[in-house]
């Protein structure tokens, strides 16, 4: 996201700061990977549909190529012990960065105090008692918005 | 087998896909249930495997998805699979990024905000969780995770270096 950044309001200046900043906070609240979201909205913004398509080829063509040719290797080479416990060490720290980013968010000034009893509840349901994502949000989303627009009041 | 795999992989993804609110590691635990728990397509071990190689990789690391479908039906599955999961949510995008300028001053934007990221959180906790438990089956295994995830927050290291030094902990028999 630094990157991107770089380039849309510093490089290229397709976007003020503040409309980056507005642009990221929309792509934030929609479903989808952050980045991804904001290359559609910028890329629609310019050129419309044909914009948008084209930011999203433009940012997944090359990484998706690479990520197969990555599998390829692995499903290839991967039943070797030395690959294998080369991956466990790899799929450890894998799973701390996502520790990492989950912790990030939860210490971020975004998740408001009164609000993170949703946050444990999330925890809860999903981890814990391994409810299907769908069912859970249903319930859970709109009772945090709800919560949340009770408290604005 | 592979068609009604392919199916199954474009009704999954693409639900994910609407719901991914914060991206991939969001809807980790879903994933996770549906491609190790529900189809057994692969062990949870695998799974884990195949979402370091997709965060080491470069590009978002939602590209797990075509890792999982390229396992689970070949090149085939890996379209599919990748397709699904970014349609559906980049036309919302697009299509709320043209009428969004409308509300940029509502009142209510603002508490929907405070209201979705606290599930988000939970979810990002959960899939640290549930990605832990696939990965680590040893005690030095923990440990990496541990140290990654201090390290990651502590400093401004680039998480491939961690990843290296990880690997190479695994190389020497380790973990």
């Amino acid at each position: 996201m630094p990157f991107a950044r770089r380039m849309l309001v510093e490089e290229r200046r397709w976007l003020s700061p503040e409309e980056f900043t507005d642009v990221l906070s929309l792509c934030q609240l929609l479903p989808g990977p952050n980045i991804v979201n904001v290359a559609v909205c910028v890329g629609a913004r310019y050129h419309g549909v044909r914009g948008a398509a084209a930011a999203f080829a433009g940012l997944m063509t090359a990484p998706f190529f690479v990520v197969l040719a990555l599998g390829a290797l692995y499903t290839e080479y991967g039943h070797l012990p030395a690959v294998s416990a080369l991956f466990r060490g790899i799929s450890a720290a894998a799973a701390g960065l996502v520790v990492a980013m989950g912790l990030k968010m939860a210490t971020s000034r975004r998740l408001r105090s009164a609000m993170a009893l949703f946050a444990l509840i999330t925890f809860i349901g999903i981890a814990l008692m391994r409810l299907p994502l769908v069912v859970f949000l249903l319930g859970a989303a709109p009772l945090s918005v709800a919560a949340a627009l009770w408290r604005a009041k | 087998m592979s068609e009604e795999a392919l199916a199954q992989l474009a009704m999954d993804f693409s639900v994910l896909s609407l719901i991914a609110v914060g991206g991939a590691i969001t809807v980790l635990p879903e994933m996770h249930r549906s491609v190790v728990e529900v189809h057994a397509w692969m062990s949870g071990a695998q799974f884990a495997e195949l979402f370091a190689l997709a965060q080491a990789a470069p590009g978002p690391n939602i590209l797990v998805v075509s890792l999982i479908g390229w396992k689970v039906a070949g090149s085939a599955g890996a379209v599919v699979a990748t397709a699904a999961v970014c349609v559906p949510s980049c036309v919302l995008t697009f299509a709320v990024s043209r009428i969004w300028q409308r509300f940029r001053s509502a009142r209510w934007r603002a508490s929907v905000e405070d209201g979705l990221v606290p599930v988000t959180v939970g979810l990002m906790l959960a899939g640290g969780y549930l990605i832990t438990l696939s990965a680590d089956h040893s005690w030095p295994a923990f440990a990496i995770t541990a140290v990654t995830a201090a390290v990651v927050l502590k400093t401004r290291i680039h998480p491939l270096w961690l990843f290296g030094a990880a690997g190479l902990i695994g190389l020497a028999g380790w973990v």
